[in-house]
């Protein structure tokens, strides 16, 4: 065990875990966060994904130590029930899910994708969301979310 | 007398709901000793058999359903939960309409043992037929509204025709200043009646809440990273465990080396019950990593039949339970006197559920008294296998319901609720567990493999004059319902058989007609004792289906059964079309006799612009890219809900890889109870079809199941290439409500390899429609 420091959605938080564990735990057990979510702790699906530095990040692959310094935003980072992020508001107001348990990393992967990326195109939009997975396969609203929460960046 | 026990195990939102309510369910049974027993009079007359019905048998009383409070708000409770499909929200829209209150002033409390009626399991499309139409939570809304009206009557001194209400509040037609609110006529008070079978429902053309596009209540908090999923339910003094399975299918447990962990940080305790094994830490990751290394020693597995000759292997095995569907006793007559007989053969595999979060559940057993926070589909029926699987009282047993990841079925739910039970009871805390990827995958319980024969016999004219079918499937486990832990994983390793298996040869003839798994073909009369319930014009006919045993645990998965029956009678129609070389959508219609049927059939084909003619299409190259298109339908259930849906596809013929590019749907459920969550049903479910249709297939050694994770098990990733997909909703207000969430899935695997067909002249009889397989049927086509 070992002390740590987490900055997680703009609050620094001193914990005494194992530097091994990984991020995930720490956000969704410590913290009791509940935007990222165990999906397969393999890093294939997605459902555990922050933004760190930018990047979207595997948080079940990724050892806590290896987060310390750096700012770490979780889905409820973004916005609130009350006052949703732009992208947020997008995916609510097309309806774009089901069981809803993939949506932290649907949202969080394509947020930080079109972060770096506001002018993708559909293709690469694609491609940056090959490795996310919704079993309710909500895809086709998914991406009209996308595409909403992209006019409206625009505009 | 020890009440305080459950009352404490309340859900924040529960008991926020009572009190809100203004009315405690102690009142109902003060003295009882717990609040459990409160409910259910009207459930434990029902006996145990009661455990099993989809049918909502719930309660006759009128409280057991609806409360309403003296700031006039209403509390309606359900043994129907939501599962990811909307039935949460168009369930508070029933209520609200019924009512006539704004939504915002109904709360809805879901599947809770301790507060809901008895509803069984939610499950087999049966949510809506259950509590839609004139039974169950609908007729409750409608008896409140009477009572509530009548009880207006006579306050105002006016008659009940001359009353209207709105948003609550019951007024004169003609005078509106006489007037009384729901909550000054019962607030805080119970009805003390029964539900009235008489009650008159509104009917869907004066609909204002039910009926209409409204957003699904729970997807502002999905969104926001708010909502609490089973996964995030925390207790004080929780625990976090996990399981470790054998290694192998078969193998028994010979010892554990408890002290191979015990040292680690965090570990509290090894669990071990008969082949049942498991690890109780402080955190999640020590209990991760101490069930890792955990030494123990296993016999070896049983052994596996090969995975390359499954189908066959299901083909011979015995013994085997035969069943007839039908049997007009003429079909081997007519077939010998046909002009033309067609056959063909078609396979399907082994499907998992692959929720995308593995399972997950908190148990607190403490002493004779448990509770259990499940994402099941069924907490009555889990609540009394769990008892069993703890050797507790049912009814010290609660089971609250909390929202899973989708589950299209009997996923990890059950088990993993056994799992975190019997490690509380051992750890003598709360103890939650998340199942790991591979613990999920490896032993759920599948989605059925098939074989399935299918013959015609034509005339001179090419019409059909008998079908013949024959298929064999694998079955072992299932719902555990009230009686059967063994039916999952966990319940098995802790020591209980799964449901026995009945074998019967000869089948008897069949005694009514039914069609709950669609192994009837749509296009024949059904005609079974002089009564007649099929769809389509066929008469003679006969169905035998043989269910074998299983190496696997299966289990309903979205459509069971359905999806791969309506694969082989789809095929095997489009087949006989393309021989007598007419047009797959008027040979259908030629055949079918049911006017729903026959529209949902117009409505796909009208919708994708269908271009009517033979398949395959006319001039097709050997080579490149092949477009094509297909068609298929089905009455869901025999009686359950219709749709057709039409594919186009493009088959790269080189590679064999298809692309779907469109897919229409054309879907009647009767009565539509929100358009909007009906068209997202719709688009998942048949997006959930092109992946089992392409991708999905459980593979194994000769030793274990080898599809464990997402590399291994395949499906259709966000990022995918998907088809567009048009919806077409027939709205039928005058007919009774029926199941929606598993029509399109049905249908998608049957359109897709007739549009293959269409496209190339190449037939694929087995699922998943791999590259190879499209390759190897392109190499045996005749042009």
């Amino acid at each position: 065990m070992s002390v740590i420091n987490l900055k997680v959605n703009g609050r620094s938080h001193t914990l005494d875990v194992d530097p091994a564990t990984p991020l995930l735990y720490i956000l969704s057990d410590d913290l009791e966060l509940r935007g990222p979510k165990f999906g397969c702790g393999l890093g294939q699906c997605g459902a555990c994904t922050v933004i760190v530095k930018g990047q979207a990040v595997r948080s079940c692959m990724t050892p806590v130590s290896a987060a310390t310094g750096s700012e770490i935003t979780t889905l409820e980072g973004l916005g609130t029930v009350n006052k949703p992020h732009a992208i947020q508001k997008a995916f609510i107001d097309e309806q774009a899910m089901q069981c809803g348990f993939c949506i932290n990393g649907v949202i969080m992967t394509a947020k930080a994708f079109l972060d770096r990326n506001p002018k993708a195109s559909g293709a690469q939009i694609q491609q940056a969301m090959s490795g996310v997975l919704c079993r309710c396969h909500a895809h086709i609203r998914i991406f009209r979310a996308i595409n909403r929460y992209m006019q409206e960046v625009k505009s | 007398m020890k009440p305080l026990y459950m009352l404490k195990a309340l859900t924040p939102d529960a008991s926020a709901a009572l009190e809100k309510a203004g009315i405690s369910r102690r009142n109902f049974i003060k003295g009882s000793g717990a609040l459990i027993v409160g409910f259910g009079m009207a459930r434990l007359t029902g006996g145990l058999a009661a455990f099993q019905r989809l049918d909502g048998a719930g309660s006759n009383q009128l409280d057991s359903w609806i409360a309403i409070a003296a700031d006039g708000s209403v509390t309606a409770y359900t043994g129907k939960c939501e599962l990811g499909h909307g039935l949460y929200t168009a369930q508070t829209q029933l209520i609200a309409e019924e009512l006539s209150v704004p939504l915002d002033r109904v709360k809805l409390i879901q599947c809770d043992t301790a507060l809901t009626p008895d509803q069984g399991t939610t499950s087999g499309a049966q949510s809506h037929p259950t509590n839609f139409n004139q039974n169950n939570l609908a007729l409750a809304g409608a008896s409140a509204r009477e009572a509530l009206i009548q009880r207006a009557a006579t306050r105002l001194g006016v008659s009940v025709d001359q009353l209207a209400v709105k948003d609550g509040v019951v007024s004169a037609k003609t005078d509106p200043s006489k007037k009384v609110s729901y909550g000054e006529l019962i607030g805080g008070r119970s009805f003390g009646i029964s539900l009235n079978p008489k009650a008159k429902r509104k009917h869907p053309t004066e609909w204002t809440v039910l009926g209409k596009p409204i957003p699904r209540i729970e997807i502002p908090a999905m969104a926001a990273g708010q909502f609490e999923y089973v996964h995030n339910v925390r207790v004080p003094g929780m625990l976090h465990g996990q399981v470790v399975r054998p290694p192998a299918v078969g193998a028994a447990l010979v010892s554990v080396d408890e002290k191979s962990v015990l040292g680690m940080p965090g570990v509290v305790k090894v669990v071990v019950k008969k082949n049942f094994v498991g690890v109780v830490a402080e955190k999640p990751w020590q209990a991760i990593q101490a069930a890792a290394k955990l030494k123990a020693t296993w016999t070896p597995g049983s052994g596996l039949p090969a995975h390359g000759s499954f189908h066959e292997y299901l083909r011979n095995q015995k013994p085997a339970r035969d069943t007839f569907l039908v049997n007009s006793k003429d079909v081997d007559e007519k077939l010998a006197g046909a002009v033309k007989v067609v056959k063909a053969t078609y396979m399907y595999p082994y499907q998992m559920h692959g929720s995308i979060g593995s399972s997950c559940a908190v148990a607190d057993v403490q002493g004779d008294r448990a509770t259990i926070w499940s994402p099941t589909q069924a907490v009555y029926p889990l609540r009394n296998t769990a008892a069993m699987v703890l050797g507790l009282r049912p009814e010290n047993v609660r089971v609250i319901f909390r929202m899973g990841s989708g589950c299209y079925g009997i996923n990890g739910a059950d088990t993993v609720s056994y799992d975190a039970a019997l490690l509380s009871q051992a750890a003598g805390r709360p103890v939650r567990v998340q199942l790991t990827r591979k613990d999920e995958m490896a032993w759920e319980n599948y989605g059925l493999a098939f074989v399935i024969d299918q013959r015609a016999g034509l005339n001179a004219g090419e019409t059909i004059v008998c079908w013949d079918h024959e298929s064999w499937s694998p079955t072992l486990g299932g719902r555990p319902g009230a009686t059967n832990p063994g039916n999952v994983v966990t319940g098995f390793l802790a020591g209980f058989e799964p449901a026995a298996f009945a074998a019967r040869t000869p089948a008897p003839d069949p005694a009514n007609f039914g069609n709950n798994n669609n192994a009837v073909p749509s296009y024949v009369t059904g005609c079974v004792g002089g009564r007649c319930g099929g769809t389509g014009t066929v008469a003679s006919q006969r169905v035998m289906t043989h269910d074998v045993k299983s190496p696997f645990w299966t289990g309903p998965l979205r459509s069971p059964a359905r999806l791969q029956n309506t694969f082989a009678h789809e095929s095997f129609m489009d087949e006989i079309a393309a021989h007598v070389k007419a047009d797959t959508v008027e040979y259908r219609l030629r055949h079918l006799s049911d006017p729903r049927l026959i529209e949902v059939v117009k409505s796909a084909a009208k919708a994708a612009n269908w271009d009517s003619r033979p398949s395959p299409r006319p001039g097709i190259r050997k080579t490149g890219i092949a477009a094509g298109r297909g068609i298929a339908c089905v009455l869901y259930e025999g009686d359950n809900g219709y749709c057709a849906g039409v594919a186009e596809v493009e088959v790269h013929q080189d590679t064999g890889a298809i692309a779907v590019k469109r897919l229409v749907i054309a879907n009647d459920c009767g009565p539509i109870s929100n358009p909007d969550g009906l068209r997202n049903q719709l688009e998942g479910g048949a997006l959930h079809g092109v992946s089992r249709t392409l991708l999905e297939e459980v593979t194994w050694d000769d030793q274990k199941v080898t599809s464990i994770d997402w590399r291994t098990y395949r499906p259709l990733a966000v990022g995918a290439d998907v088809p567009k997909i048009e919806t077409v909703l027939l709205n039928r207000p005058d007919v009774p409500a029926t199941g929606a969430g598993e029509t399109a899935v049905t249908v998608v695997a049957a359109a897709i390899a007739n549009a293959v067909f269409d496209a190339t002249g190449a037939r694929v009889r087995q699922v998943p429609i791999t590259p190879e397989r499209v390759k190897a049927a392109l190499a045996a086509r005749q042009l």
